[in-house]
Formats: structure tokens, sequence, C-alpha cells
């Protein structure tokens, strides 16, 4: 919401500066984002009177001007090559050092061999249009007019010497999308009266009712609906002080009526219309549904084809504007126009949401109406309008109206009291401050004992119930009252993380530990990022969402994979030697599509790696530090998958449970993204691991008797596979407590098609120490139980 | 035997000279103290000696053995520390060279803060409660006084994936779900992914957030504002203030957004605070009646206050990252910067 100062000084006397009015802004809720000087570009440019005006020696179409400027110098002689100057004029002197519009600087020079000492302006370079000053547009020097004393800072003269508040609004105030609206609470805050807008005007004979029938069919879209009749109007231009307030907010300045309703809008935030009414046929005037296929061109000249959803205006026959977020075209005012309706209404801020939505059609109308529009303000508005209208002498009111309003809205009442609203805040504001600032802020309080009945102005829609009045209270009372105190009443709670997420921090602490590093990608990838690894029907399963930032972030991921690749393949690209990097997050699993109720969320772990001395050893690392430290023990399987390489690809099992997969990237994969070290890559079912786990510990006492130790070094078939042998050995005896792999040969005497596989297996004993003859007896027993299944032999 | 004596003397006088290691060392000490060795093949030999020379010469033949063992044990001792001293010297290290350890990874500096946030709170008897990032339009707008086609909405452009369903926009859908579930007293912290559509230096469209929720008897503003001063001086530095300014979010009556003195300069006004001295760092308020209603407990009996944050934003701060995008590029070189 763009303020100007002057405006604001209108309806208030701020005898404090910008900058002071900023800050009490900030401190009652309305933060100004940008506090904007109008002039801010132009420095050192006064007005001067030409003297005197001779021809320049050496150039015909240069002249050289003598000018007074008074305090700045009662003869400075400045060369300009403009053809509208004359002796006697007031115009804008850039002097030496100057700056102008656009960041020109103005130095004294020579122009032709002539010294001068400055510039004489033109509008565009003091940027103004004449919107802001008469006769900014003339191509040539800005002849200043009246009587202005030399040595006055142009900007004071043309309108520069403003600032602009940019201040945000929030949506709990529409009361305050206008310069009124900011007013009213600039007046509270400063504590000063404020000053009526000026509402009335003088009717005609003519009446409203006469000329046109205008109802309501959609009551529940439109709460309120104004209609008043003017005609015999003149279409001019408005006059300057009305211009220069809608170039301060940024807006061009068309024609008296148009700019009327537009310098409403400003003023009071309420959205109003014009319709021309020779174009209105049927003399009738209808708020009504669109009919479905129903076509409209608004102002802007874009078509477009409604439905029962849009509210629109119509006449008798067609649609004549679409309510609330722009007039149609067939309607507009034209300087041809002679007489108008003036459309003051509220319309149903859900309903010009939606319609704008639906269009993509947006103005500064629907911008106000979505925001909300409130009943009282749609009745003064009509009156501004009108008002104006008089002010400017451009036409005949007439004196009768059409106001329909289906439920008259009721001020909110709040029976209160000044205890309860003191027990929202926690402190004791005095009671006189609260009733004060309340009366300040147009709140009718009326006050017996402790109780309170406050009503709430007509424009303030937001005010529901005592906590309302309390913010009310703090925001001018100053927060700076409000004292931290520690939760006195309240009971004492455990607090802390349940078993689940402590123990979700410990995994994370193991990953760590083995020297991975935490990322976080985005929840959503794309359905390219499926078919880059080979499971593009997956992307068929994953969640969409409807309002995509891009395709590229339109799924909601079902698995972790691919956003891990993607991060590797960045690493790798920017020359990471290496990483090891993991991420423990959710993915997003429909049981039906679309969805009918709330997906499964299951947190995976998905780690990935690569660098020298990385293999699938080391990646399956990961996996054997977590059954480590979790006490359980992962089963290993040869498994596939289409984007890892078939013969280093492994399923993670947990009591007959697959909980995962891991393996090196295929290496045709790499090749397709140009990477030349060999990825590893793993995605764990965290949920279906965490919830085999108790996390509680629990003491195994210490053998009594020293355990015996063996090496057994074995000849198999190459088929033959670790694991099969390290179970033969464990199933073979009892006594066996851990069996390790530390050696694995194969050479021409073995044969070919075999190998040696020489284990550490560990022996302990349970009641009675071993003597050295049970330990030879176990060994022979695993080596024949071992030859009978696998044909392994000692070595 | 006197002059055999004398000889003796010399002799390994001279010979332990040459001694260069203990082993020769050991093996002079035999030729001379051994069992044969030829002091003791003296003492032996003190049965040819008259009895009357036996005292005499006895003790000359212990002298001797005295002053040999003595001379053996002194030069022992110059050999062993010798070699002692060319074994410090072979065996010097260069002690800059670098050291082998198991490297240890990191977490995320996004969950680092939110790790950090956690221990603020948890000591002052908050749970944790992580509730669906795929929700319905109900927790995330309607029970927390959004309804549909309010403005407020606007204040997030939120993810669709049906009319019903949404990613949530905000981590307050976990004050709805967990009011629902549990009465007062409250003491919740909800941490989580959000996701709304915008993305720039400062903004993704995935993002976390960490709402606390309090919901008891006479819980009041200025409650919010003690919780809040506290969590200030353990986030930041002890001498972080807390600035409460009006606000508005459609699920506190009264709404605030909460501003840090600033870190860096101390509230002097610097480049992080853009010259303001404060850094606004998140938004809380008095929980609206309403809200409290929608969850079935009676705002005549219990009050609550709600705050949210993002923690994306807390770290940019906190460690001076100046583009959010850097959080979700993952580049080691980043991350390895960040231990917990």
């Amino acid at each position: 919401m763009k303020v100007p100062f002057s405006w604001l000084k209108d309806y208030v006397d701020i005898d404090i500066s910008a900058q002071a009015l900023q800050e009490k802004l900030f401190s009652c809720g309305f933060e100004v984002e940008e506090l904007r000087y109008v002039g801010e570009e132009i420095d050192r440019c006064v007005v001067g009177r030409i003297t005197r005006i001779e021809k320049h020696p050496d150039a015909d179409k240069l002249k050289i001007c003598r000018l007074d400027c008074g305090a700045y110098g009662e003869d400075i002689q400045i060369v300009t090559g403009a053809d509208n100057v004359f002796e006697g004029a007031l115009v804008p002197v850039a002097l030496d050092g100057s700056s102008l519009h656009g960041g020109v600087k103005i130095k004294k020079g020579k122009l032709r061999g002539v010294e001068s000492c400055g510039m004489l302006c033109s509008g565009e370079e003091l940027g103004i249009t004449d919107d802001w000053y008469d006769g900014a547009d003339v191509n040539g020097i800005l002849i200043l007019q009246g009587e202005i004393p030399v040595g006055t800072d142009i900007k004071q003269v043309v309108g520069l010497d403003d600032y602009i508040f940019d201040i945000a609004v929030t949506a709990n105030r529409p009361d305050c999308q206008s310069v009124y609206g900011i007013a009213r609470e600039v007046a509270a805050v400063l504590k000063k009266p404020l000053k009526p807008v000026e509402l009335t005007y003088e009717a005609s004979s003519c009446s409203t009712s006469k000329r046109v029938y205008v109802h309501v069919q959609a009551p529940d879209l439109c709460p309120r609906y104004i209609a008043h009749y003017v005609r015999d109007l003149k279409i001019e231009k408005s006059p300057l002080w009305m211009r220069r307030r809608l170039a301060l907010s940024g807006l061009r300045a068309i024609s008296n009526v148009v700019d009327i309703t537009n310098f409403v809008l400003l003023e009071l935030g309420q959205p109003m219309h014009a319709f021309d009414l020779s174009h209105i046929e049927k003399n009738e005037i209808c708020v009504r549904r669109a009919h479905a296929g129903e076509k409209i061109v608004t102002l802007d000249e874009k078509e477009f084809t409604l439905s029962e959803n849009n509210l629109v205006i119509a006449d008798g026959v067609k649609p004549v504007a679409l309510a609330g977020v722009m007039g149609g075209l067939n309607s507009g005012i034209t300087p041809e126009t002679k007489e108008v309706l003036f459309e003051s209404a509220k319309f149903e801020r859900a309903n010009i949401r939606r319609t704008s939505r639906a269009l993509g059609q947006k103005s500064d109308s629907s911008a106000r109406f979505e925001k909300g529009v409130d009943a009282y303000t749609t009745g003064i508005a009509i009156n501004r309008a009108l008002n104006l209208i008089q002010a400017l002498g451009c036409g005949t009111i007439a004196c009768d109206r059409f106001d329909i309003e289906e439920k008259i809205a009721e001020p909110t009442v709040v029976k209160t009291s000044y205890a309860q609203i003191n027990a929202v805040l926690g402190i004791e504001v005095p009671k006189e401050e609260i009733k004060g600032i309340l009366k300040r802020l147009n709140f009718n309080v009326s006050a017996k004992g402790d109780a309170l009945t406050v009503i709430a102005p007509a424009y303030r829609e937001d005010i529901e119930g005592y906590p309302d009045l309390a913010e009310e209270v703090i925001r001018m009372y100053g927060y700076d009252h409000i004292v931290g105190t520690f939760m006195p009443t309240a009971q004492v709670t455990g607090g802390g993380f349940s078993p689940a997420q402590r123990l979700e921090e410990r995994a994370k602490r193991i990953v760590r530990g083995q020297d991975y590093n935490e990322i976080i990608t985005y929840s959503f990838i794309s359905p390219k990022d499926y078919a880059l690894l080979r499971i593009g029907e997956e992307a068929d399963r994953a969640i969409r969402i409807k309002n995509p930032i891009g395709e590229d972030m339109s799924l909601m991921r079902t698995t972790l994979a691919p956003s891990m690749l993607a991060t590797l393949v960045r690493n790798i690209r920017r020359g990471n030697a290496r990483a090891r990097l993991f991420e423990l997050a959710n993915v997003y699993l429909a049981d039906e599509l679309p969805l009918k109720e709330l997906p499964r969320e299951e947190k995976r772990l998905c780690f990935g790696l690569y660098g020298q001395g990385e293999d699938f050893f080391s990646a399956k690392g990961i996996c054997e530090a977590l059954a480590a430290e979790f006490g359980i023990r992962f089963k290993y399987e040869a498994s596939a998958r289409p984007y890892l390489h078939p013969g280093k690809c492994a399923k993670v099992l947990l009591n007959g449970q697959e909980v995962g997969c891991f393996g090196e990237l295929a290496p045709d994969l790499a090749e397709e993204l140009a990477v030349e070290t060999n990825i590893y890559l793993g995605e764990l079912d965290y949920a279906g691991i965490q919830s085999c786990l108790t996390g509680a510990l629990h003491f195994e006492p210490l053998p009594k008797f020293p355990e015996a130790v063996r090496d057994l070094a074995l000849v198999c078939d190459e088929a033959v596979l670790c694991a099969d042998l390290e179970e033969g050995i464990r199933a073979a005896c009892k006594y066996v407590t851990a069996v390790k792999l530390f050696d694995v040969y194969r050479s021409e005497q073995l044969g070919a098609g075999k190998k040696s596989m020489a284990f550490t297996v560990t022996f302990t004993p349970h009641e009675n120490a071993f003597k050295p003859e049970d330990v030879d007896g176990y060994v022979k027993r695993i080596l024949k139980s071992l030859g009978e299944k696998f044909g392994a032999v000692l070595r | 035997m006197q002059e055999k004596l004398e000889e003796i003397r010399r002799a390994l006088s001279a010979g332990i000279g040459q001694v260069q290691d203990r082993k020769a060392l050991f093996e002079l000490k035999m030729k001379y103290l051994g069992k044969t060795g030829e002091i003791s093949a003296l003492s032996k030999g003190m049965r040819d000696v008259s009895p009357e020379d036996r005292p005499a010469m006895g003790k000359l033949v212990s002298e001797v053995r005295s002053w040999a063992e003595e001379l053996f044990a002194q030069t022992e001792e110059t050999l062993k520390k010798r070699e002692l001293e060319a074994r410090y010297k072979s065996e010097r290290v260069d002690v800059t060279m670098p050291a082998r350890f198991a490297e240890t990874g990191t977490l995320h500096p996004v969950n680092i803060v939110r790790k950090e946030i956690i221990e603020c709170f948890d000591g002052m008897g908050f749970e944790i409660y992580e509730g669906p990032e795929i929700e319905k339009d109900y927790y995330n707008f309607q029970a927390l006084n959004i309804p549909a086609d309010h403005p407020a909405r606007d204040m997030q452009d939120t993810f669709f994936v049906t009319e019903e369903f949404l990613l949530r926009s905000q981590t307050s859908c976990g004050q709805i779900r967990v009011m629902e579930s549990k009465k007062p007293p409250i003491k919740i912290l909800s941490p989580g992914r959000v996701y709304r559509s915008d993305s720039d230096a400062t903004h993704s469209p995935m993002f976390h957030q960490m709402e606390g929720l309090v919901v008891d008897k006479g819980i009041t503003l200025c409650d919010l504002k003690g919780i809040l001063d506290e969590f200030a001086r353990r986030m930041f530095t002890k001498e972080t203030k807390t600035r409460l300014r009006p606000s508005y979010f459609p699920f506190t009556e009264p709404s605030v957004e909460v501003d840090l003195s600033c870190h860096n300069c101390g509230g002097k006004g610097c480049r992080i605070c853009k010259g303001t001295g404060w850094i606004e760092i998140l938004g809380a308020g008095v929980v609206n009646r309403r809200v409290l209603e929608n969850c079935g407990i009676d705002p005549d009996v219990y009050t609550g206050f709600a705050f949210g944050m993002g923690l994306e934003r807390i770290a940019m701060i906190k460690y001076g990252i100046n583009d959010m995008r850097y959080l979700f590029e993952n580049d080691v070189r980043l991350l390895k910067q960040f231990k917990d």
C-alpha cells in the first residue's frame, strides 16, 4: 500500500518527520517496507528568472540566458538550445553540481566557447509529467506559472518534495488498504484528531430510478450494491491536485470521471465503477451469476468465457462488467460519455478471489475485494465520488439512488472486562489507558466497574472478541511493556524425544561415525529421475503435485536413490575427490491414486559414496556398522536393480524380510552420466529396521573360561558363498561364537574353479573349560559337515 | 701373585676401553669374573698361598674383584645410556607429519539448528511431535482458522495434490493434530519439512519449520516472551534480546512478529541486520480461541501460545550463509564445515 505523506497530512495534523512516523507505524503493526523521498534524484535545482537572452555568437540554435536565482546567484549565465524561453520567464535551473532524473549530473562547462553555469530543465529532466505540473510534457523548458520567489527549491514547486510510505498491511486489516484507513491509524498513534472526508453534494431533480432499473439476483455474492446516476457530464482533464495525487500513488490520470473512481479507491479503499449509460441496453442493471459460456471483453481488451461461478454486472442483454474485477469494454467511459451510473458495491471476497484466479485476470479492484471491503465504506465512498463530481463541477447528480443491501450489517459488540483483556496480555494495563486506546481507534466504549461493552467501528470487520481488543490495546500501549515470565501457572511436563525419535538420532550418529555427511534433498523429483534409473514405471505410483513449480519437481518421491545419485554426480562434477553422503527422509507411498486418504510416509536411509579406496564392501560397511551398533544381524543375498551393477548388488535381509538394497552404479549408467568414478549407492528401509529394534541394552555375562581360536583354510568350489561356509561352521558346533573370513586365495595348484577361504573361528566354552582335545574334535566335526554340505576340504 | 693382580688390573683397564657394546662387555666380564674367569681363578688359587700370607692376599684379591665389578657396572651404565641415545636418535619422527584417525561425518546445518533448538526446549518440558507432510486441507488451513478462499491463504503459495490433500505449508498443522489427541497441559515442538511454491535466494520450495505450542491454564503473552527470551539467549548469545511487534496470523490473536537483537553488531546496526539492529526470526502469538474450540479445548479454561520459525533462515543467520540454495546443493565441501 503506497501512501503519500502529503495526502495523510490532509486528514491529520502530523508534526513529526516522515522517519519518525515510520517508527510509530512500525510499533503499532504497520511495517513501512520502503520510505521513499519522491524527489530523491533531484538536487540543487531551483527556480530562476530569465533576465536577459542573447544570441550565441557561434551557434544559431543556442541562446545565452542570464538568470536571477536569488540566493544562488543573481546573474548566472546558462546556454540553452530550447526555443520556448523568453525574458521574464520563471524556469527550473539546474545549478553547477546538481543532479537530475535518471542520475544525470550537471557541471559548469563551455558550449561552443561560451561558459554555461548549469542547465535549464524540461519536465522530463525533472522526471515529471503534466500530471505533476501543467506544461511538464511540453517539448522544451518547463515554464513555471504564477509568482514564485527565485531560488525556491524546484521540488517544492512541482510536487516532488514529498515522501511515499510503502506500507505492508496484514490480511486482517483490509480497512487500512487506503490512505484514509492509514490516516485513522496515524491519528490514533499520534493522539491527534482525524479530519473527516468531504461527503456532501447537492442533488438535482433528476432521478436514478427513473433512468435505470437496478436489481441484485445474487445477494450471497453481493451483500451491498449502490448505484447513483450522474448526467450532463463534461469529460475533461482532472485538476492538477487530483492528477498529482494519482501520480504520487503510481496511477496515470485519464479523465475526470475515471480519475474520480481511482481517487476514491486510493483514498477510501472502495473500488468504484462508472458505466456509460448510453451503452446499457433495456435501461437495466442486474447483478447476477454469469450464464455458462457467456463471454465478456474487459477494458484491457481481453476476452473471457464465463461460468456460473463468476459474478457479472449485466444490462438487459449482456454482461457489462466482470463484477469486482474489471469493467467491460462495451460500457467504459469515453470522451463522448454524457451520463454515467456510479457503482459502489461490496462483493463477497472469496468469489472475487476464485474468479480472479480462475480467469487469471487481476486488477486493483479485485485485489481490494479479495482482501475484503466493508459495507460501511461502500456507503460513504459513493458520497465521496459524488462530492468530487460536484467539486470538479463536471456533472448533474441525481436525487435518489439504488442501495440494495440484503442484510444490514450490525456492528460487532464485544462484552468483556479490563481483567479479561489483561489476562491475555499478562500485564496490568491501566483502565484509563485501555479505554483511551480503544476510543482513539473509534471503538465505542462503555464501562461499568470492571465490565466493558465495546462496539467496533463499522469498518472493523476483523473484530470478533476480546483477544482482538487485547491486541488493539497492546499494539498501541506498546509491546515493550510485555515482560518475560516463565509460565508460572503451567503444569510440569516431561518433554524430550520419544524412544523412536531417540533411535533415529542414534542411527544418524552411527552413520556419521562412518564418515558419512548428511544431506537434505527435495521431497519432489522428476519423472525423468525415475526414467534415468530405469524404473520409469515407478513414476506412475508416485503422488503427483497438481501445481508444481515445474515438471522437474512434480512427483513426491517413492525412493531417495535418484536424489542421492544426483547429489553424488554434482559433487563429482565439482571436482570433489571423494564423498560419503547419507539422507534419512520420508518417501511417500499411496495405496490408491488419486489419494483418498493420507499416504504412508516411511523413513528411508539412503547412502552413497565414491572416491579412492571405496568399493562394494566399504559400502556394505554402513549396514554392518548399523547392525553392530543396534545388535542385529543382516543377511545379504545377491540381487538386482535396474540401475545397479548386476554382479555387485545385494539385498539386505533382517529376520528374513528384505529391508534394503545396495550396490555399485551400473557401469553403462555411469557412462551415460559421464562419470568415471565408481559410485556406490544403497537405500535401507529405516522404518522397517527400526520396528525390529528395542533399543534396550542388556548385559551378557563374560565367559568364565578362556576361548579357543582356530584358523581354518577351506578349499571349495567358486560357487560356494562365504555366508554358506560361515553358516555351515556355526551350524556344526554350538560353541562357535564368531566366524570371520580373513583371506581368499586362488592358484593353479588349487585348480580352476576352486578357491581357498580362510576363517578365524572362535569357540567359547559354556559350563566347563575346554580340554585341548575338545576343540580338535569340534574342528573335525566342522570339517566333516562342510565336506558333506559344500565339498569343502581343509587346505 | 701380586704381579698377577697388577697385570689383571692393567689388562682389564686397557680391555674395557675397547668395549663398544653390552654384548662385548658381558663377554669381557665373563673372562674376568665368570666362574672360570681370571679373578675367580685367583680366588681358587688361594689354596696355594701360605697360610700366613692368605689374609693379606685374600684382601688384595677381593679389592681387585670389587674394583672390577664397579668398573663393569659403570661401563654398563655408560653403554646403556649411549645405546639409548643412539636409538632415540634413529627413531626420531617428524611430529608435524599428518596423523591417522578415523574421520567422522557431519549433520546437515539445518539439522544442527533443529537439534540445537530441540535442546533449548526439551529441558523445559516440550515433547517432539512429527506430523505428516502430505496433509489434509483441514489441518493445514481450516482448523487453523483459515477457511477456503480466505485472503490469508495468499500468505503461502501452497502445493496441492487434490482438492483435499496438499503439501503442508506450515508445521502449524501439528498444533491441531496434537490438540485433537491430547488434552492440556500441552508443550510440544513440531519440526519438519514444509512446502511453498516459491524459489529464490531466500526462499526454497521445500524448507523446514519448527512449531512450538503451549496450552495450559493462565498462559499469557508474557509467558511467550519469557520462553523466547530464553531461547534467544541459548541459541545465540547471552546478551541477545527479543522484541515483539504486532503482526497477523489467523491462528493466533494477538499475533506478533519476533525480532532478535543482531548477534553480529549487538544492536548497533550492521550489514547483517540491514542497519536496524534487529533480525526478524519468527512469528508467534496467543492461540486463537477458535483454534482451541476446533480441537475441543475450552478456551475459557485454557489459553496458550504458539510460535513458528524457519530453520533454514536461522541457519543462514547463525552461520552467515547468504543464499538458501547452498543448503540444498549438498556440496560436500560445505557439509564438512558443519560439525555438531
